[in-house]
């Protein structure tokens, strides 16, 4: 690797009709840390999201993973090279049980349905992966309850799940603990803390408490544009930040 | 789990198998002279579950609805006229490969075609390539336009000099149909509890969230959607054998939309409701036709009678018969905390398709 960061954008901009969503975006992601991204709504946060995951094309600029341009590439080609990522959405398969949603995330990186079917070998191995991973999250009591009879939290905690089950080395987390109540998200962020020894993480989060407990790097977002990116403590002081977005937050917290 | 039924379906669906089976046994105690007439209407109904099941295969389990299925039908009825010999019979042996090799690339190139769509496009796309066929055919030389094409002799299954089946005998052809059909139930079954039928589960479920794991899902719905064609196409060309011709009114979009009823009546996605279905239709369309002429009117009224009281068909029926709470249909709706968020709503809200 050249540069030392994992994932690097540069003047990147997208725009729906006349709205600039993002606006000449200059991000970067190192490898092995949380980073953050917070923001009032609409600022462009899942926008940003959407367009390293390649959901959407940039209108311009460009964005490297591990030095290799990946702008226009699709979902499907962005999850192959190791970008993992979770909805805002509980995006889970309600009728497959707990464990072969994750049997299905990890079928797919380890060589298909195709190596499965030829070999009982390579068939363990995906459910011992996504047993794995159901172990990491705390889900493996829930192996065999379809996943939607499982509670809400306990579906966010399998979209986590199933994202490391691609193994991914970059995972976009969406808003992991949205909806959740306080045990859920403070379960939640347990579970983020410890896997931050292993992954590269990008999150987006509402949950001030959790993001400052758990965030390396915090880049805040207004209008599109980026307003500050630094460490965690250089945010938490900047008065920019207080005055733009946690002021109005915590208006909002308390209106 | 999914695909996995509570014990009486088995229980049911071999009953009627046997019964089924044994028609020549209590048939003529029952109709009397007219038993030959209904073994014939029972050939065809096992020909029609055999086309309603690879149309499930598509519309019930990967969620692709269809309005075009009637145009692989015709495929194998008229692969079948257009390949026999005029004054002998085929041999099955290079007939069944042909059917298959012919259907396989149509369903390939129309696939192609059509996949990338979805929802309404996809009923516009593949009724208009329906249509397209059914109006090509209706109007070719060749195919004998809208008189079709007579089958003077059904393919004959010898090894060596040694007759194996005799399928112009009405009673082995009724067997031969009825073997086809368990062997594509079996299949179909197996094809659905795969790991292959796990990837189209969750397609159907959510298509974007199985790009964004990493799966090529196009490839997978055209896979499908071939395997599903040949299906299709073997069933058109048992029926081409049964009837003795070729018509263009087996490939329109009546033939798509009838056996898209036979499915809502079986119920969708279960690959053995259809089967269901399939007779229950011809049943009550026999019933129906007696009773008066206009009898589209009562089966109207009855498909949706049946769409508001019974919503997963006939096999919703027996999966979960109404009064008994199980849940191992596993379609219940999740008892989850109420969200704080309006955006994140659980899962199974979501998921409205049933």
């Amino acid at each position: 690797m050249h540069s030392e960061a994992m994932l690097v954008t540069r003047g990147l901009t997208r725009r729906f009709g006349g709205l600039v969503a993002v606006n000449a975006v200059d991000f970067d992601v190192k490898p092995g840390e949380i980073h953050a991204i917070l923001g009032p709504n609409g600022a462009g946060k899942s926008t940003l999201i959407n367009l390293l995951s390649g959901e959407i094309p940039p209108s311009e600029g460009e964005i490297l993973f591990r030095d290799q341009p990946i702008q226009g590439k699709s979902v499907r080609q962005t999850a192959r090279l190791g970008i993992g990522r979770s909805h805002q959405k509980t995006n889970i398969f309600p009728r497959l049980t707990c464990l072969q949603n994750c049997q299905l995330a990890a079928r797919v990186h380890m060589g298909g349905i195709f190596a499965s079917w030829r070999s009982r070998a390579h068939a363990r191995m995906v459910d011992e992966r996504a047993r794995e991973v159901l172990e990491t999250c705390h889900l493996m009591a829930r192996a065999d309850t379809p996943a939607a009879d499982m509670s809400y939290g306990e579906q966010r905690q399998l979209q986590i799940a199933m994202v490391l089950a691609t193994a991914p080395s970059l995972m976009l987390l969406d808003e992991p603990m949205a909806g959740m109540g306080h045990e859920e998200t403070a379960q939640v962020t347990t579970l983020l803390e410890r896997l931050s020894d292993r992954y590269t993480l990008v999150l987006i989060e509402h949950d001030m408490d959790s993001v400052f407990r758990l965030a390396d790097r915090i880049t805040v977002m207004v209008d599109g544009c980026v307003l500050e990116s630094g460490p965690t403590e250089q945010i938490r002081r900047s008065e920019k930040v207080r005055d733009v977005y946690l002021g109005r937050h915590h208006e909002e917290a308390t209106a | 789990m999914l695909h996995r039924y509570p014990k009486r379906v088995a229980i049911i669906m071999l009953v009627l198998t046997l019964l089924v089976a044994v028609f020549p046994l209590w048939g003529p105690a029952v109709f009397g002279d007219q038993v030959d007439f209904i073994q014939e209407k029972l050939t065809l109904m096992v020909i029609l579950a055999l086309f309603a099941m690879s149309l499930d295969l598509l519309v019930g389990i990967v969620g692709l609805v269809s309005l075009g299925h009637a145009l692989f039908f015709g495929i194998g009825a008229y692969t079948l006229a257009l390949a026999s010999p005029d004054y002998s019979a085929a041999s099955l042996w290079w007939m069944l490969p042909l059917v298959i090799a012919v259907s396989a690339m149509t369903a390939l190139m129309v696939g192609l075609l059509v996949i990338r769509t979805k929802g309404i496009f996809f009923i516009m796309t593949t009724l208009a390539f329906g249509q397209m066929f059914f109006y090509f055919i209706s109007t070719s030389q060749f195919a004998g336009g809208t008189d079709g094409v007579f089958i003077m002799f059904r393919p004959s299954v010898t090894v060596g000099e040694a007759t194996l089946l005799d399928l112009s005998d009405p009673q082995t052809f009724f067997y031969f149909c009825l073997g086809l059909l368990i062997a594509g139930y079996l299949f179909l079954r197996w094809l659905t509890r795969s790991y292959f039928g796990q990837v189209l589960d969750g397609i159907h479920d959510n298509e974007h969230r199985m790009q964004t794991l990493g799966y090529a899902t196009h490839g997978y719905k055209l896979a499908a959607f071939v395997i599903s064609g040949v299906i299709a196409a073997i069933a058109g060309m048992l029926a081409a054998m049964q009837y003795g011709f070729a018509n263009p009114a087996q490939l329109g979009w009546h033939a798509s939309g009838e056996v898209l009823m036979m499915l809502i009546l079986g119920g969708m996605g279960t690959i053995f409701g259809p089967i269901l279905g399939a007779f229950a239709y011809e049943i009550l369309l026999y019933v129906f036709e007696h009773l008066t002429i206009h009898w589209p009117i009562l089966m109207g009224l009855t498909i949706i009678g049946a769409v508001l009281v019974l919503p997963r068909g006939i096999a919703g029926l027996i999966i979960a018969p109404p009064g008994e709470k199980s849940a191992d249909t596993s379609r219940r709706k999740s008892e989850t905390v109420s969200p704080v968020d309006a955006s994140a709503q659980p899962v199974a809200a979501q998921n409205k398709e049933g």
